[in-house]
């Protein structure tokens, strides 16, 4: 149907959502089916002696404890992104055999007749644990001496990561100005609202394997449980169901994506296993905790000379399956907009004792982008100029592109497709009107209140590849499905199909079914992550979507005895152009296409068709956050009041999800900019293990008004449609915007903001005592 | 394990079960009468994706025994709709894309059936914070409450 692409029609999926009718991996029942609860180590780093399970397993209701003994030799989790040999010694077992290094690290899984009676089994067994110390703080334990995590790999240094171009040392020395600073980004995650969960059940009689739950990257997940249980692929069905909120976390391969599977198999019951929040906040990834040292140099009229930035990453006990990707990403795209000849980037990976890491929405671009949003405010501050004019004078130009930038990530360098830095910057200031609110500040200083302004230009990454698979069919009854490679996690993703297959074959997206991670449905696939759903998914799918039509309206011609340029496809029917009645419904079309029937010549039989869309290049999406906030010195509380995001992605293919994007990530940007941290005492305990003490932004915390202006001015020349990924743009510039708005607000008192999350507790202590960023 | 018999009333149904004492209201309705639509965030209270409304009031079901229930009438997100014509909060939520996962919507839908029968015209102020209870992950609030702002205006417009 024309004009669906760009249109904010309502979601496909709404309606099965909003009556309680969709089925997330919790809501599953089988007959038979067993629950499982997993025992977790409550020590930070202990070797483990003797399980005694006994009491447990004489419990009434409770048909098995298995721990790493009864497991026998299994692999570990493998690295889906970017492995490398360096890893291999840090990778996770599914179970603790001999030792435990974080808090939350599974040691034994009970299955019982119900969740109830498994956790009343948990308690029953006795684990005999022998503490060692605990490496917790990652510059520590990245020294020489240091209580170390894996023997095999002398210290806690996992990998170190060198990114350069230029002359750094030279252009530093050569600038007129430099500033060096410390910044810290705290340890939080994306936390979705829906915990993990997964079902699996057998049948011994087929051998056929089924895993329900099974999120984000179904197919990789179904290759690496086959090796690990050593059943055949194709005997494994991986079923995704209703996703509660992915954000980098969820559909990641963790332990219990082989202790659920490995039950069932073992028991011959179906299995359901479903976490709860204090397990959630222990055992799936935290991210985002980085300690940088960076210096900048800059010339008086404020033009960057060279970065220099050292870091140290915490990744936690063992390297899971984002491997440091989130380390290479900071690295690569750290320079962010601006033209910096001379960058250098030195990465520490460090493991410590807690949590093992991944990915959340922007990894690496919320940190790094804090950390240089953060800078050039402080280079304006040193040069006495207006932070917005520093920015001026330092973006990569539209004709410019595409731009080198010098680093590498995800075995690709980082070439900026294309972009109108300077463009999307201005929309933003002009949306918050940047000079009527400096007047304001001015006014409102002179009052005693205390109102900053902040600016966070922000580069992304989208659509990431190697590829994607659509397949798009017209079945005998005249439906069209839409078969889909790619995963949902709750993005709207069938609705963003579903427009973009309507837009070719002349239909409304509710007529479109659009069927995805179901690997039996659907046979080859990639997955939800890297911002990659429109463009890469939507590629494969608008492609597919033109190859049926063309196949559609060359069987058309030859039964309408018409030329193909004189058909139009439309409302599930051919007509020949002037004459409605010389007609096809899709229906007719599907039945004349069935096997034995006379077919074009060449014409495979069977309406539908498929493709894999490459994508050999990610592209970077991009866009400028603007915040005012005001905060209460007396109570070091930060309230929002303004926010603009003005952020590329090329073509809008629904542009209420776009902005639903925008919106939903900067709320989980604020909670990284204000609230959220995964705290640990100076043992390696987890203190924050509810949602009492990690704090997701509420309805108050979020600011109302947000402005969401989406651009389309620079499609990209990566896609058929020019569409770049909308998925974290909205959470990546926004602890650098309110960060800088926080320190512009209190540059009265003279304190140095260099650290994350500006909680209240926090920016007290500042405003008591300025030294102590 | 200790059990009792109840009996109640849940989307105009009768139900009458024998429950474990230390049975959640939440897992009862999900697991014994297979009303799923009742989801938990936290199961210790903070996120509200629980929320039903029993004998009239909002309450979080991760933090009642089912045998509490015992005598009450229910209403949870099955219940909302009449057949398939969607109640008007749930429409006001479709069309102004008040949710992405739909996880949390459950409990937002009951907290607002109940604050919008209390508070017909509320403010936006007053929105946010009746909805402060309820943690959403996905949308940032903002359509949430521009979908709340409708659903009281088609109220209001359709006498309910
Ligand atoms: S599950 Fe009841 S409040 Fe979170
Ligand atoms: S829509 Fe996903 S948590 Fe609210």
């Amino acid at each position: 149907m024309a004009g669906l692409i760009g249109a904010s029609i309502k979601r496909k999926e709404d309606p099965r959502l909003l009556t309680g009718r969709g089925r997330y991996v919790a809501d599953l029942r089988l007959p038979g089916m067993l629950h499982a609860a997993v025992l977790r180590s409550p020590h930070p780093h202990a070797r483990l002696r003797a399980t005694d399970a006994s009491a447990a397993r004489a419990l009434p209701g409770v048909v098995a404890v298995i721990t790493a003994r009864d497991l026998g030799p299994v692999g570990r989790i493998p690295v889906r992104l970017g492995p490398r040999p360096s890893l291999e010694a840090c990778l996770q077992p599914p179970l603790a055999s001999d030792r435990v290094r974080y808090v939350g690290e599974p040691i034994a899984v009970v299955v019982a007749a119900s969740r109830y009676l498994a956790e009343d089994a948990l308690e029953r067994i006795t684990v005999g644990y022998e503490p060692l110390q605990a490496a917790v703080d990652a510059r520590l334990a990245a020294e020489a001496g240091a209580p170390a995590l894996h023997e095999a790999l002398g210290g806690n240094v996992v990998e170190r990561l060198l990114t350069q171009s230029g002359d750094v040392a030279g252009a530093l020395a050569a600038a007129d100005r430099r500033i060096r600073e410390r910044f810290v980004v705290q340890r939080h995650t994306g936390v979705p609202m829906e915990t993990r969960g997964l079902v699996a059940a057998y049948d011994a009689g087929t051998r056929l394997l089924t895993v329900w739950g099974v999120a984000k990257v179904p197919h990789w997940n179904r290759r690496v449980l086959a090796e690990l249980l050593d059943h055949p692929e194709h005997l494994i069905r991986v079923v995704e169901l209703e996703v509660g909120g992915g954000f980098g976390v969820r559909g990641e391969f963790y332990p219990e994506d082989l202790l659920v599977p490995w039950a069932a198999m073992r028991l011959g019951r179906p299995v359901q296993w479903v976490e709860d929040r204090r397990e959630h906040l222990m055992a799936a990834n935290h991210s985002r905790e980085q300690l940088h040292d960076v210096e900048i140099g800059v010339r008086r009229d404020g033009t960057i000379l060279a970065l220099h930035d050292r870091f140290l990453a915490d990744l936690g006990a063992y390297i899971r399956t984002h491997g440091v990707i989130v380390p290479e990403l900071t690295a690569a795209l750290l320079p962010g907009p601006y033209r910096i000849r001379n960058y250098r980037c030195e990465v520490l990976c460090v493991l410590t004792n807690k949590t093992p890491t991944g990915t959340y929405r922007g990894p690496g671009r919320f940190e790094g982008t804090f950390v240089r949003e953060r800078l050039v405010d402080m280079v304006a501050g040193a040069l006495g100029l207006d932070p917005a004019e520093v920015r001026r004078r330092n973006f990569i130009q539209p004709e410019e592109m595409p731009y080198e930038v010098g680093g590498a990530a995800l075995g690709q360098p980082t070439v900026y497709d294309c972009g109108n830095y300077p463009g999307a910057f201005e929309t933003a200031l002009a949306a918050i009107d940047y000079k009527a609110v400096r007047e304001e500040q001015a006014a409102a200083r002179r009052q005693g209140r205390h109102l900053g302004i902040g600016l966070g230009c922000v580069v992304e990454k989208a659509g990431l590849g190697p590829w994607e698979y659509a397949r798009v069919e017209v079945d005998g009854s005249g439906q069209v499905t839409v078969y889909s490679g790619a995963a949902s996690v709750g993005q709207g993703l069938e609705t963003t199909l579903a427009q973009i297959c309507g837009e070719e074959l002349g239909l409304p997206a509710e007529a479109i079914t659009v069927i995805h991670g179901d690997s039996a449905l659907v046979p080859f696939g990639i997955g939800a992550f890297a911002s990659r759903g429109a463009m890469v998914a939507g590629g494969a799918v608008l492609e597919a979507s033109r190859r049926l039509r063309a196949k559609i309206l060359a069987l058309a011609a030859r039964l309408l005895e018409a030329r193909g340029d004189d058909l139009v496809l439309d409302h599930g029917r051919v007509h020949v152009r002037g004459a409605p009645g010389r007609a096809l419904s899709l229906r007719d079309l599907a039945r004349a296409a069935a096997p034995g029937q006379p077919l074009p010549p060449g014409m495979e039989p069977g309406l539908s068709a498929q493709h894999f869309f490459e994508a050999p290049r990610m592209s970077y999406p991009y866009g400028t956050h603007a915040a005012v906030v005001e905060v209460d010195a007396e109570t070091g509380q930060v309230a929002l009041l303004k926010y603009v995001i003005a952020y590329d992605v090329g073509r809008a293919i629904n542009p209420a999800i776009v902005a639903g994007q925008f919106v939903g990530g900067l709320a989980q940007g604020i909670g990284g900019a204000l609230y959220e941290e995964l705290v640990y005492d100076a043992d390696g305990q987890l203190l924050t293990t509810t949602f009492m003490d990690y704090l997701l932004p509420t309805a108050m915390e979020t600011p109302a008004g947000v402005v969401a202006k989406i651009l389309e001015e620079t499609p990209t020349p990566l896609h058929p449609l020019g569409s770049k990924g909308a998925g974290e743009g909205g959470s990546s510039g926004a602890g650098a915007a309110i960060a800088n708005a926080v320190a512009d607000a209190l540059a009265p008192f003279g304190v140095v903001v260099n650290a994350l999350p500006l909680s209240p507790d926090r920016l007290l202590r500042l405003i008591l005592n300025p030294g102590s960023g | 394990m200790s059990e009792r018999a109840i009996r109640l009333k849940v989307n105009g149904r009768e139900y009458q079960r024998t429950v474990e004492v230390r049975k959640t209201l939440a897992d009862f309705l999900r697991e014994d009468l297979e009303l799923t639509g009742t989801h938990l965030g936290c199961e210790h209270g903070v996120c509200g994706a629980c929320t039903i409304v029993m004998d009239g009031e909002a309450v979080r079901s991760c933090l009642l025994f089912a045998v509490q229930a015992d005598g009450a009438d229910l209403l949870t997100v099955e219940g909302l709709a009449e057949g398939e014509a969607l109640h008007p909060i749930q429409e006001a939520f479709w069309e102004h894309h008040g949710l992405q996962c739909g996880f949390c919507t459950p409990g937002f839908l009951m907290t607002l059936y109940c604050f919008l029968r209390d508070r017909p015209r509320p403010s936006e102020a007053e929105i946010r914070e009746a909805l402060a209870g309820n943690l959403c992950r996905c949308t940032g609030y903002q359509n949430i409450v521009l979908a709340a702002k409708a659903a009281a205006e088609k109220l209001a417009a359709t006498g309910r």
